[in-house]
């Protein structure tokens, strides 16, 4: 049975997609960015023990086969593991079946429009992703694949005959800039833009504005607008400190981007043809 | 110092409500009306509360007037003619109004306004008539200012309860309180979308589960006061309540309390109903005299008594010996399933009971989960809440709210608060509300973190007018100073503030 590690389940959300919706979120991401707001989603545990011995409660224990296990009764989530952790990840992850996850969509499933998928990077899953849509889909209700990307669509669509279609990230476009924030090749993302595009399978694109990066915000901003138009929402997010780890802050920014400065890439974005953009 | 005397040199009591609290303290020279002693013994614990409803009762509870009648007939004690026009309209309403007694002095049904207004609204143009109809709110607000005072809309669209919502949040005003009554086959999404954006920015109107109320007490309904149930040309004649954490203290076990204690209170609480109902009837002269009998606008066998219920949390963690209240009531299975099994007993005991009077619903008395008042403090929580402060998710909320909504005919509700991003995703709530409703939730109320009109425990006060009270000024709504008590004993502005799901993995 195809398990998959979950970071958490949020079971109403109005910000991940149309209407209510349950989000999923993944452990696990194959890019590295340099100012990911959740950085203890990137990796799996490696069973180093180093929360273990520093959770206030004893919630956190090492079993027979040197494992790290997680007591959620026991937890006060105050996050110390995730703070003390030297590997980008979280011990409070289940791995959870299909059917585990489909129960707790079943019980949100009268209040909800569908379930958004997210991580972390959900399409690492994506044998758990066919299966979890196609139960989802039974139950009338629509599946949405929040991606950073990554995943080559094209060579494998399946998981799309399920989905409703994709909200992609589009982080950086021009290839210097990608490289120092990313560290992951930017041609895929790209490719995928424009093949979701053609299939009529892209719901939004979000792009993070950072402050003081004039030339690198509206390069990226211009591209997605003149390849978008009015074919999807454009999401233009603004860039905040907030769990972004303490020496990328120094490099990134330590201050949210204000808002009269994201607006302007808004309007830009509008300008190029993109008239479903908005800023958050 | 004299009682009376306190109340004549309280700097904060408008002249008004000197005068209904002087009233209050005239009622309570005469004390003919009798319980047994065992009654007396459990109200002085605690167990047993009034409510204050004041010891000779010269008029039911709640009142909820045939407003069709007046339209259709006009009121010869008032010399009102039937309206021809909307100036008339709301003229007649303005006026009948301040003749509708209540437990509060103040009328606590204003009628199906959309509904009632329609046929006028359509015949003038639109800026004449939202005019017209913002006179008429700014009337009932400074004229019936008390926020027990409540208007219906619904379930069908109209251009008169659209010109509602957009002056109710042009105004925001706390009074009148408002139901949309919704159904979801005949209230349109649009209508329903519209309502949830004016719910969050100015905590109304409310959700009533139309078919659940259609189904105990037919078409013709109200929804009055907090969110209670009544029928249209009748009302409630009292609303006493247990105070279940009180009635639970003497019981050795759970078991013990459902045999034993709680059926001793209920029957307490019963001979209490049979007593008062039947004095106000027989004794005063409400039912003999006032024009809204004598003229047909109420109809004494349209009324029943409400029995209430507050603390069910608070007995239930109780009774299974739970201190972290956290781990309590509404977290917790086993105290759910008491829960369940606690209203159960009640439910079968008063349905069982034969009621004087009350012949419209088979001489039963129907029961009410009571909203708490300012005075509860945090030991009862108001009817089967979960007490504010651990709330769990909405979503696990909800479960629990859906299986306790549908013991109460005469009216429960639960309320949420949103924090700002909810506003811009009015078709996410909803989707909540759709399904709670269709899942058994009988009343549903939200608001915003961030307003001055805020629903407190089931009524609306402005957080502004409770400062005014703080600073020792007076606010002319009487319902503020029991907003500032709530707020300061119950926590009641303190609930789980419903976040945006959090960040995605940007
Ligand atoms: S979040 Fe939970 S598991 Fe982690 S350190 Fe705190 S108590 Fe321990
Ligand atoms: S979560 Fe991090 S710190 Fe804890 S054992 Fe795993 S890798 Fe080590």
């Amino acid at each position: 049975m195809v398990k998959a590690p979950v970071n958490k389940i949020i079971p109403f959300s109005n910000v991940d997609g149309p209407g209510n919706r349950t989000s999923i979120f993944f452990q696990g991401c194959p890019f590295n960015c340099l100012f990911c707001h959740n950085p203890e989603t990137i990796h799996l545990c490696r069973n180093c023990g180093v929360c273990v011995k520093n959770c206030p409660v004893g919630a956190l224990n090492i079993d027979a086969d040197y494992k790290v296990i997680w007591n959620r009764e026991k937890c006060v989530q105050c996050d110390t593991c995730i703070k003390v952790c030297p590997h980008d990840a979280s011990p409070k992850i289940q791995w959870m079946t299909v059917e585990e996850v489909m129960k707790e969509v079943r019980r949100a499933s009268p209040y909800i429009a569908g379930i958004t998928t997210s991580g972390g990077e959900c399409t690492l899953q994506n044998e758990f992703l066919i299966e979890l849509f196609s139960n989802v889909l039974k139950l009338g209700k629509t599946c949405l694949i929040d991606s950073n990307g990554s995943f080559d669509f094209e060579a494998d669509p399946r998981v799309l005959k399920v989905s409703e279609g994709v909200m992609l990230d589009v982080k950086a476009v021009e290839k210097g800039w990608n490289d120092e924030l990313i560290s992951f090749p930017r041609d895929i993302v790209l490719k995928n833009l424009d093949y979701l595009l053609q299939i009529g399978k892209l719901y939004e694109v979000r792009t993070l504005i950072f402050p003081n990066r004039d030339r690198e915000n509206e390069e990226t901003v211009r591209y997605v607008a003149e390849h978008i138009r009015d074919r999807c929402f454009y999401k233009i997010i603004r860039y905040r400190p907030y769990g972004v780890r303490e020496k990328n802050r120094k490099r990134i920014g330590e201050f949210e981007t204000d808002l009269d400065y994201a607006e302007r890439f808004a309007a830009l974005a509008r300008e190029k043809g993109a008239t479903k953009a908005y800023v958050v | 110092m004299s009682e009376a005397l306190n109340i004549i040199q309280d700097p904060t009591l408008t002249y008004h409500q000197e005068l209904l609290a002087l009233a209050r303290l005239g009622e309570s020279t005469d004390n003919s009306l009798r319980y047994s002693d065992a009654y007396y013994e459990a109200k002085r614990k605690g167990a047993l509360c009034d409510l204050n409803e004041g010891v000779m009762p010269y008029r039911p509870r709640y009142i909820c007037p045939d407003y069709d009648l007046l339209f259709q007939k006009g009121c010869k004690f008032l010399e009102l003619d039937p309206p021809k026009d909307l100036l008339e309209a709301v003229n007649v309403l303005e006026i009948f109004y301040c003749h509708v007694p209540s437990i509060t002095s103040f009328p606590v049904y204003l009628g199906d306004l959309d509904r009632l207004l329609e046929p006028f609204v359509v015949r003038e143009d639109r800026a004449y008539a939202k005019k017209v109809l913002g006179l008429f709110l700014r009337n009932i607000d400074r004229v019936q200012t008390d926020s027990f005072v409540h208007a219906d809309i619904g379930p069908e669209d109209s251009i008169t309860a659209r010109l509602l919502l957009e002056l109710t949040e042009e105004m925001q005003l706390a009074v009148p309180n408002l139901t949309l009554r919704y159904d979801p086959e005949t209230t349109s999404d649009d209508f329903a979308l519209a309502c949830v954006k004016c719910m969050l920015k100015t905590a109304k109107p409310s959700f009533a589960n139309h078919r659940m109320f259609v189904k105990e007490w037919g078409e013709r309904y109200a929804i009055a006061s907090c969110y209670n149930g009544l029928s249209i040309g009748g009302g409630g004649f009292t609303l006493p309540r247990l105070r279940l954490y009180e009635c639970a203290l003497d019981a050795k076990s759970p078991e013990d309390f459902l045999e034993r204690e709680l059926p001793r209170h209920i029957d307490l609480q019963l001979e209490y109903m049979d007593k008062r109902v039947k004095f106000i009837v027989e004794q005063s002269s409400f039912f003999k005299t006032n024009f809204l009998v004598t003229e047909g606008f109420v109809k004494r066998e349209n009324f029943t008594g409400m029995f209430g219920v507050v603390g069910l949390a608070e007995c239930c963690n109780y009774l299974l010996g739970i201190t972290d209240k956290k781990k309590g009531f509404g977290m917790n299975e086993e105290a759910t399933a008491l829960g369940l099994r606690i209203m159960d007993a009640i439910d079968a005991r008063v349905k069982a009971h034969e009621a004087p009077y009350c012949e419209a619903y088979g001489h039963r008395y129907r029961l009410h989960a009571q909203v708490g008042i300012d005075t509860d403090g945090m030991d009862d929580s108001p009817g089967t809440r979960i007490p504010i402060g651990v709330e769990p998710t909405m979503l696990e909320q909800l479960e629990v709210n859906e299986k306790f909504h549908p013991y109460f005919p005469t009216g429960t509700g639960d309320i949420f608060k949103f924090e700002e991003t909810w506003l811009k995703t009015p078709d996410a709530i909803l989707a909540i509300i759709k399904g709670s409703l269709e899942n058994g939730l009988r009343y549903f109320s939200g608001y915003l973190e961030n307003n001055d009109v805020v629903r407190v425990t089931g009524y609306l006060v402005k957080k502004s007018e409770i400062e005014k009270l703080r600073a020792k000024k007076q606010s002319l709504n009487n319902v503020t100073v029991f907003g500032m008590g709530a707020q300061d004993g119950g926590h009641a502005l303190d609930r789980r503030v419903q976040q945006y799901g959090e960040g995605t993995g940007q």
